[in-house]
């Protein structure tokens, strides 16, 4: 093999309180394709970033042909040989694809651009890659998948020694990967070097000759694709190598199937998002969604909740079919949901713990008839007191609570409204084993009330512990609904993640 | 219309239409009002139009620059009564020669244009704000110079208000229409043939995006401000040609004339798509509805304004139905 265009040797880079990369090491080779693996959050982007300039590197050094290089910016990347295509395309809607291919280094004569020159040359290079556009057309009438391939042709003719595509797949449809994958091969051939990005196992393994593997910002090992099984991937990126995880007690599966679902959704789907899927979830039912990080959970349990809109399929809520054009719909249909990012997306970390918990049951009732405040303190003591929130202050600003107990604040948000559907996204991500423990009971409890829950977790033994049924989510895809019967393992859902099939 | 676009980057597509909706109405309207009006159409009414309307024109195509990045500016009318009124001073108090006034004044419009640019780019401050800031500070500065109007008896000014171009037999042309003529093909030139002109577009579309292809986006906005600046300084001294005098009470309400000519002419507000040629037909159908009033004689200037607002708003729509049906590719 020849010698590595481009090494990194002990890479790390922190940020406040978290280490991104922790003495990574990545070699990439000429004429290769090398998909870079890993979860959400494995470190993969800090090190597309520390490539490309955007971040400096805490220590170690990055080698380009040999030499230690210090990039300093996407700019100075871009004239080493380092091209970077995003997911988003970072390309103007607004002019030709000719024009976006020159911008910036069109050819000129007397100070006056050379438009014949342009589209001449632009139709040249879309025509050595296979890309059947006029270079005449507005590029944001193109789709999606055209976009990312006229940005390739910019890249790689500005500069051809490294191209990294982040995740170019994720809003194209099979024919489009397709097309991109051709022109990737070619590129290949040519000499250049691709380190690819793709949660999509599928592409992974079609495209990619060599994989290097990231968790928790280390190394976990360089692969030769052909050598590497899904399921040994799966276990890299995951970190669990199927040993034996501890068994717990499973629900037995009751009667309550028999009665009217909570929620019906039949092909209910979003593009780009999440494709189509079915679901039902009966009253007392508690359904776990298990996937790889970037699966698509979050965007199922956004789209039963109205948070995202669908473009396809229908929902019925409590029978009824209910057009979800927002979460107040679903909330009004009694449909409450706990996102996955409680600081951001729920708690309000400025007002106290008190009116966080009200705060659902006010915006039901409307703003014209507030709360009592004897009727509000009884609630938030009574809700306190359940969930069993510490300190049990009502009037303590909700941002000095330890993380669990921001999440039981939450839940009492939603239960004060007395749901029929409960959408509990990672709710026991980041808190102790402790209040991790208490949670599930919780959920455990209120399905017991008979309430129906949608439960999202990355720990497949949670999502065992407490769920009546396991839908399998996979590159965006619901491929797999199991009963948790006694004889349904952690490794038996990885297989179907890995592997896409029952065994 | 479609012999701009024979070599250019230009070609006939959507973005065309609204321009050609600006001219269709603009030829309508002509005819109509040359239908009713007895004299209406007439050259001369026509080249009046370039005449009464030649600093409006100018001042319009320095903000379609700044829209098509996407910003706006509202100093230009108090950028031109400033340059009007420091022209006069010097001309007037100091006795100054024109030859030195002129470029100073031209400077002093560009360096103003550069101040919010810079502003507006480098401490990320909302172009609305900034230029309203520079509009307060021009407007300020025309009052601190002089309080009263000051006429202009300076003979190089009384001569090129009296000079007329024969044009034919009854049609006559005056020097401010040549230089908005010229100002228009310039501008032209500029964006479809220079590297700022397509960084201006393509900061229009998307600023992160022309960051991430490396285009210089601080100099291209910057320079947008500038060209605006300018215009406005022109735009105020060609005012100051037609009328041989200066106030700090001119030209005002200016820039929303300018920003409405802008968008008339299809230039999208959010930036990135248009045309000065646009501008200028929109510039011209604000002088024709202007022009048809003054022949009708019994209605009050006001209509003038009723008529913009029902324009805008139509154009506007327009506007919008033509973007939804792009973005729905």
């Amino acid at each position: 093999m020849p010698g590595a265009v481009l090494e990194m040797i002990g890479v790390s880079k922190g940020f406040p309180g978290v280490r991104a990369l922790a003495d990574v090491d990545f070699r990439l080779f000429p004429g290769e394709i090398h998909a870079l693996m890993g979860e959400n959050g494995a470190g993969k982007s800090t090190l597309i970033k520390v490539l490309t300039g955007v971040h400096a590197a805490d220590a170690g050094e990055v080698r380009l042909g040999g030499d230690r290089v210090s990039v300093t910016g996407p700019q100075h990347a871009q004239t080493l040989g380092i091209s970077t295509v995003y997911q988003e395309v970072n390309l103007c809607p607004n002019l030709t694809v000719a024009e976006n291919v020159f911008i910036g280094r069109e050819p000129s004569k007397a100070g006056a651009i050379r438009w014949r020159e342009i589209r001449r040359r632009a139709a040249e290079l879309l025509t050595r890659f296979h890309v059947d556009v006029d270079p005449g057309v507005r590029l944001g009438a193109c789709s999606l998948a055209i976009q990312q391939l006229v940005a390739i042709v910019r890249a790689v003719d500005i500069s051809a020694k490294v191209l990294i595509l982040d995740e170019p797949t994720s809003s194209l449809d099979r024919d489009e990967v397709e097309q991109l994958f051709t022109v990737m091969r070619r590129l290949r051939d040519d000499g250049v070097a691709i380190l690819f990005v793709s949660h999509f196992l599928d592409q992974v393994y079609e495209v990619s000759d060599r994989m290097t593997v990231l968790r928790n910002g280390r190394l976990v090992g360089e692969f030769p694709t052909a050598d590497l099984s899904r399921i040994d991937l799966v276990g890299h990126m995951t970190g669990r190598m199927l040993s034996t995880l501890e068994q717990l007690h499973v629900p037995e599966e009751t009667a309550r199937v028999q009665a009217e679902p909570v929620l019906k959704a039949q092909g209910v789907g979003r593009r780009g998002s999440i494709a189509p899927f079915d679901l039902e979830i009966h009253p007392g039912e508690v359904v776990g969604l298990a996937g790889l990080l970037g699966s698509g959970r979050t965007e199922a349990v956004r789209l039963m909740f109205g948070a995202d809109v669908a473009d396809s399929g229908t929902v019925a809520l409590g029978g009824k079919p209910v057009s979800l054009r927002g979460p107040n719909i679903a909330i009004d249909h009694g449909v409450a949901f706990c996102p996955e990012n409680r600081k951001s997306e729920g708690l309000i970390e400025d007002l106290t713990v008190g009116e966080n918990i009200v705060l659902a049951l006010q915006a039901a009732n409307g703003w014209l008839r507030p709360l009592s405040q004897a009727k509000r303190q009884e609630l938030v003591g009574r809700y306190m007191t359940a969930l069993r929130i510490n300190p049990a202050d009502p009037d303590m600003p909700a941002r000095n609570l330890s993380g669990g107990n921001q999440q039981k604040v939450l839940l009492a948000r939603w239960l004060i409204t007395q749901p029929k559907l409960l959408i509990l996204d990672e709710p026991t991500r980041g808190i102790d084993v402790g209040a991790k423990a208490e949670i599930q009971k919780l959920v455990v409890s209120l399905a017991e009330d008979g309430v129906a829950v949608l439960f999202v977790s990355a720990e497949l033994e949670e999502v065992l512990r407490i769920s009546h049924k396991i839908e399998v989510l996979r590159d965006r895809r619901l491929i797999a609904e199991i009963g948790n019967i006694g004889s349904v393992t952690p490794e038996g859902i990885l297989e179907i993640i890995a592997n896409g099939t029952t065994s | 219309m479609t012999t701009l676009g024979m070599r250019g980057p230009v070609r006939i597509r959507r973005e065309h239409a609204a321009v050609l909706v600006t001219f269709g109405l603009l030829v309508a309207m002509f005819a109509a009002g040359s239908i009713v009006y007895p004299g209406f159409g007439s050259g001369q009414v026509v080249v009046d139009l370039f005449i009464d309307n030649g600093f409006l024109l100018v001042i319009a195509i320095g903000m379609t620059f700044v829209i098509l990045t996407g910003g706006i500016d509202l100093s230009v009318g108090a950028v031109a009564a400033l340059s009007a009124m420091l022209c006069a001073f010097l001309l007037e108090q100091w006795h100054w020669p024109v030859a030195a006034v002129l470029p100073l004044v031209l400077l002093v419009g560009i360096g103003f244009g550069f101040g919010m640019g810079y502003v507006i780019h480098h401490f990320e401050i909302q172009p609305f704000i900034a230029t309203l800031a520079g509009m307060f500070l021009a407007r300020g500065l025309c009052f601190v110079i002089s309080i009263d109007q000051i006429s202009i008896t300076n003979p190089f000014f009384t001569e090129w208000a009296q000079t007329r171009i024969p044009l034919g037999e009854e049609t006559n042309l005056t020097p401010t229409v040549l230089i908005g003529l010229a100002v228009l093909a310039g501008a032209f030139w500029t964006l479809h043939y220079t590297r700022f002109g397509r960084a201006v577009y393509a900061i229009g579309g998307s600023a992160q995006s022309a960051l991430l292809m490396g285009l210089p986006v601080a100099r291209t906005r910057i320079g947008a401000y500038m060209v605006s600046g300018l215009c406005s300084s022109l735009g105020g001294l060609l005012f100051a040609f037609y009328t041989i005098s200066a106030s700090g009470l001119h030209e005002v309400g200016t820039e929303l004339d300018a920003i409405a000519a802008v968008v008339i002419g299809g230039t999208l507000l959010t930036g990135g798509s248009g045309y000065v040629v646009g501008t200028a037909l929109g510039v011209m159908l604000l002088g024709t509805i202007q022009t048809m009033l003054r022949f009708q004689g019994t209605l009050s200037s006001w209509w003038t304004r009723i008529a913009i607002g029902v324009l805008l708003l139509l154009f506007i729509l327009l506007q919008r139905l033509l973007g939804s049906s792009r973005t729905r590719r």
